[in-house]
């Protein structure tokens, strides 16, 4: 969102955008409710670390206190590494190389899909990747960064269908 | 970019992220809502590995990356540990980049 920010521009121009990035956030956050734990004030503490990284950890175990214990310490983890990460970055400029000649994008997205795959046993969840992932794929050419990402949220709509028929076939059993 | 707006983005940034946390936090979770809660981010996640791997700035770009998550996918299907597919994922575009 800084790096949005920082890029220069007006600031409106980068507002949307960076406001964008952040959206998904939310959506983050409701999956993440039956997760945590405790009061409201340690929730809100807590919320900060809610990213991409943190949630699919998470997300990946069925077991409520595993994936609590997954979403803060990946939450922690991501936290401290992005800001060392900056530093290191902006100290030492481009004396690091090229991250891609070392293949470092094409961990991230290996990364999410195995934390993707257990998910996808759940009713629906099938359904609302592929509605998702076919979301990105048409809106990437023609959006901003993170559009693709948050418009993706309507995947779960095909989903609720399916989750809804499972619903009334069990009523009926 | 002024430090007033970069503050106001920073509380923006967080106010999503308590959004649920705080106001949906403490309710009792019915069956049908927790359905929806525990596949709402599979369509981000999914979308985020599309983006992750074709993005190419506002355009789709096939590069590397496609090959490496497939070699991802591939190892994913044979039980890997996530340490050994994100390397072998890494090793493939690194690999096939020094080729090119």
């Amino acid at each position: 969102m800084v790096g949005v920010v920082g890029a220069g521009g007006g600031a409106l121009a980068a507002l949307a955008p960076a406001l964008l990035l952040a959206a998904r956030n939310a959506v983050y956050g409701f999956a993440l409710v039956p997760v945590l734990r405790g009061g409201r004030a340690r929730r809100a503490l807590e919320a900060q670390l809610v990213i991409d990284e943190s949630t699919a950890m998470a997300r990946a175990r069925e077991d409520p206190r595993a994936a609590h214990r997954a979403f803060l310490a990946t939450g922690l983890s991501v936290f401290v590494c992005w800001n060392a990460g900056t530093l290191a970055g902006a100290l030492a400029g481009g004396g690091l190389g090229d991250p891609r000649s070392l293949g470092l994008d094409a961990m991230f997205p290996a990364a999410f899909l195995v934390l993707l795959a257990p998910q996808l046993r759940r009713p629906g969840a099938p359904v609302a990747a592929v509605a998702g992932a076919l979301i990105a794929l048409v809106l990437l050419p023609f959006s901003p960064a993170g559009l693709p990402i948050i418009a993706a949220v309507l995947g779960v709509v095909p989903a609720l269908a399916t989750l809804r028929r499972r619903a009334a076939i069990e009523r009926h059993a | 970019m002024s430090w007033a707006a970069l503050l106001g983005l920073a509380a923006a940034s967080y106010a999503f992220k308590a959004l649920g946390p705080v106001f949906a936090g403490r309710r009792a979770i019915g069956p049908g809502l927790r359905a929806v809660l525990d596949v709402v981010a599979v369509p981000l996640l999914a979308a985020l590995i599309v983006v992750q791997t074709l993005d190419g700035g506002e355009r789709i770009v096939l590069d590397a990356r496609v090959p490496a998550l497939g070699v991802a996918a591939l190892l994913l299907w044979r039980r890997a540990p996530l340490v050994v597919v994100v390397l072998a994922a890494a090793a493939t575009a690194a690999f096939l980049r020094a080729l090119a």
